[in-house]
């Protein structure tokens, strides 16, 4: 069995989903005495490569080059699908990141297969590799067998297990791929703002917090705990908080470890978005409210006062 | 300016599914279809696009049996020109119902094909770009702005600390994201007109599928949750359950 896993990095560093996803691939290779592929690509691959050396991979194919400066993801998917065929791999795995499933998507297609997307379990049975995962808004669980190969899979961020093995082995490759499209310009958003999707702690607020103003609750608890903030559907659509924070059917599925919902009712739309969270606690004020049915801890109170003493007292625990 | 739009009808969040005896499939008999959010995002964009360039037609196409001529219908009734039905009564898998798309399109000569970012219900993410492969044009998901100059476009998209700006030449595949635009709600008049409105139906080409349903099933329940307290006085509680059962802090 040969594993091709898709390394995915942001200046340098690389993710924590990506680590995960090295894991679980060392984890199936180890059974089936099989071979863990790491893939680095564009710029720093080299620094990012070094950063990984225990982390799971038996070898670590890196690429840079010229080509690649701006390039976007059909350039890097055709690295992808080039290491797939090269290295003659039964499994392409990437971490279901908004651009880890854009590129296995894209690498997928390039040879004429696709991709079982946002997976959170992967076993190996027989030949065939068997994934599972939430679909229907999370009403539903898919069991899927491959029965074509190479597989293409994605890994649902904090689905997946890191492991520490001997180091891997470096093979330093040219990129040649190019982008047929550019990115010509990049405006920095809010600086070191965490992505939803790949947080292990996200705090969630509702309309009970009443103003857009009244975030700077969640802001400053988010701090304590290296939370990411996230939003339900009805204040984004009220304007509060940007449409990259909304949890939810129409904004982003978030399964982080810890998941605190502030003053959100928990409409279908949003609990489609985060009930495959490991934990949740539910912090509202209406016992009746739906989002205490998916709680693994419920608060009834009111979030004004609840929030500053939590935050006080996580700050005596924590710090 | 041609443009092409690809839609999937999906089950309503809100319904309640039913799952069908042999596990592997829902019942969809008392399923209420709406079409993809996502995907009226992109309906909407062909619509504006077609708009500000003053000419040019927008063309629809499904995957699907013939009840998705409703959801074909609604999108007409935005103004959608016209629409195809590739016509199929079995379960595909996505690079089948990418390679039934691209039968359809690789004949048509689209300036700008769209999609949803993803199917509400699939989740996948993933046929807008096999589509693109099997066509070999360019793909961007998740757009947030697009703009076309000749035969130029530029397209805005957030991404992971900040919002990037790409450019290149045309033909191009999009997945629209929600930040996008606010679809309109169909006019009587166009309803009305949507009526006359041809439905091509056309038996694609799938080819073999690369993955197999094994189950489809309920999710495990979640373990039964408690209230550990009411009011401010509670956080203490919390607390201690967070770090000492459920170890998250």
């Amino acid at each position: 069995m040969k594993i091709v896993v898709w390394i995915e990095s942001n200046s340098g560093k690389v993710k924590a989903s990506s680590l995960e996803a090295l894991g679980s691939a060392r984890l199936l290779a180890d059974s089936a005495d099989g071979e863990v592929i790491g893939f680095c690509c564009g710029e720093g691959a080299g620094e990012v490569a070094s950063s990984i050396l225990s982390a799971g991979a038996h070898r670590i194919i890196t690429r840079e080059g010229d080509s690649l400066t701006d390039a976007l993801s059909d350039a890097f998917a055709a690295e992808l699908s080039q290491i797939a065929t090269s290295e003659s791999a039964d499994l392409v795995l990437a971490s279901a990141t908004s651009s880890g499933k854009e590129i296995i998507a894209l690498a997928a297609g390039g040879l004429g297969t696709c991709v079982a997307s946002d997976c959170i379990s992967i076993r190996h049975e027989g030949d065939a590799f068997v994934t599972e995962r939430p679909i229907y808004a999370g009403k539903a669980h898919h069991q899927q067998k491959w029965i074509t190969s190479p597989a293409f899979i994605s890994l649902r961020p904090n689905y997946g297990e890191t492991v520490e093995r001997d180091a891997a082995l470096v093979d330093s490759q040219e990129a040649t791929g190019k982008s047929v499209l550019k990115r010509t310009a990049f405006v920095e958003g809010s600086l070191g703002k965490k992505e939803l999707t790949e947080a292990e702690i996200i705090i969630s607020g509702g309309r009970g917090l009443k103003e857009p103003e009244n975030f700077a609750l969640l802001e400053s608890l988010a701090e304590i705990l290296g939370a990411a903030v996230g939003a339900s559907r009805a204040v984004v659509d009220a304007g509060w908080r940007p449409h990259s924070d909304q949890v939810g059917q129409t904004g982003k599925t978030v399964s982080p470890k810890l998941y605190i919902a502030v003053g959100i009712s928990g409409a279908i739309q949003h609990l489609a978005g985060m009930s495959s969270s490991r934990t949740i606690v539910a912090i509202n004020k209406d016992p009746g409210a739906p989002i205490f049915s998916v709680a693994t801890y419920g608060l009834v109170g009111d979030l004004f006062e609840v929030i500053p003493r939590l935050e006080e007292e996580l700050k005596a625990v924590l710090q | 300016m041609k443009i092409a739009v690809c839609m999937k009808r999906v089950p309503d969040t809100a319904t309640r599914l039913t799952f069908a005896p042999d596990g592997q499939s829902i019942d969809t008999s008392e399923v209420q279809w709406v079409i993809s959010p996502y995907d009226e995002f992109a309906i909407e964009e062909a619509l504006r696009i077609r708009e500000r360039h003053g000419e040019g037609s927008v063309t629809v196409i499904t995957v699907g049996t013939e009840s998705s001529t409703k959801e074909l219908r609604q999108a007409l009734g935005m103004g959608v020109d016209d629409a195809v039905l590739a016509s199929s009564e079995e379960p595909l898998d996505p690079i089948q119902t990418a390679r039934a798309l691209a039968s359809i399109l690789e004949s048509r000569a689209d300036d700008v094909v769209l999609f949803g970012r993803q199917a509400v219900d699939s989740q996948g993410a993933q046929v807008g770009a096999l589509v693109a492969r099997l066509l070999d044009r360019p793909f961007v998901n998740d757009i947030a702005a697009i703009s076309i100059e000749g035969d130029q476009v530029r397209i805005e998209r957030e991404v992971e600390g900040g919002r990037e700006v790409i450019e290149g030449p045309l033909p191009i595949v999009v997945g629209a994201d929600k930040s996008l635009n606010d679809p309109r709600y169909p006019k009587l008049k166009e309803i009305m007109k949507a009526k006359k409105k041809p439905i091509e139906i056309v038996t694609p080409e799938t080819g073999a599928p690369a993955l197999e349903t094994i189950a489809l099933t309920p999710p495990p329940p979640r373990p039964e949750g408690r209230i550990v307290g009411e009011g401010p006085d509670a956080v203490e509680e919390l607390i201690r359950v967070l770090r000492e059962e459920a170890k998250v802090i």
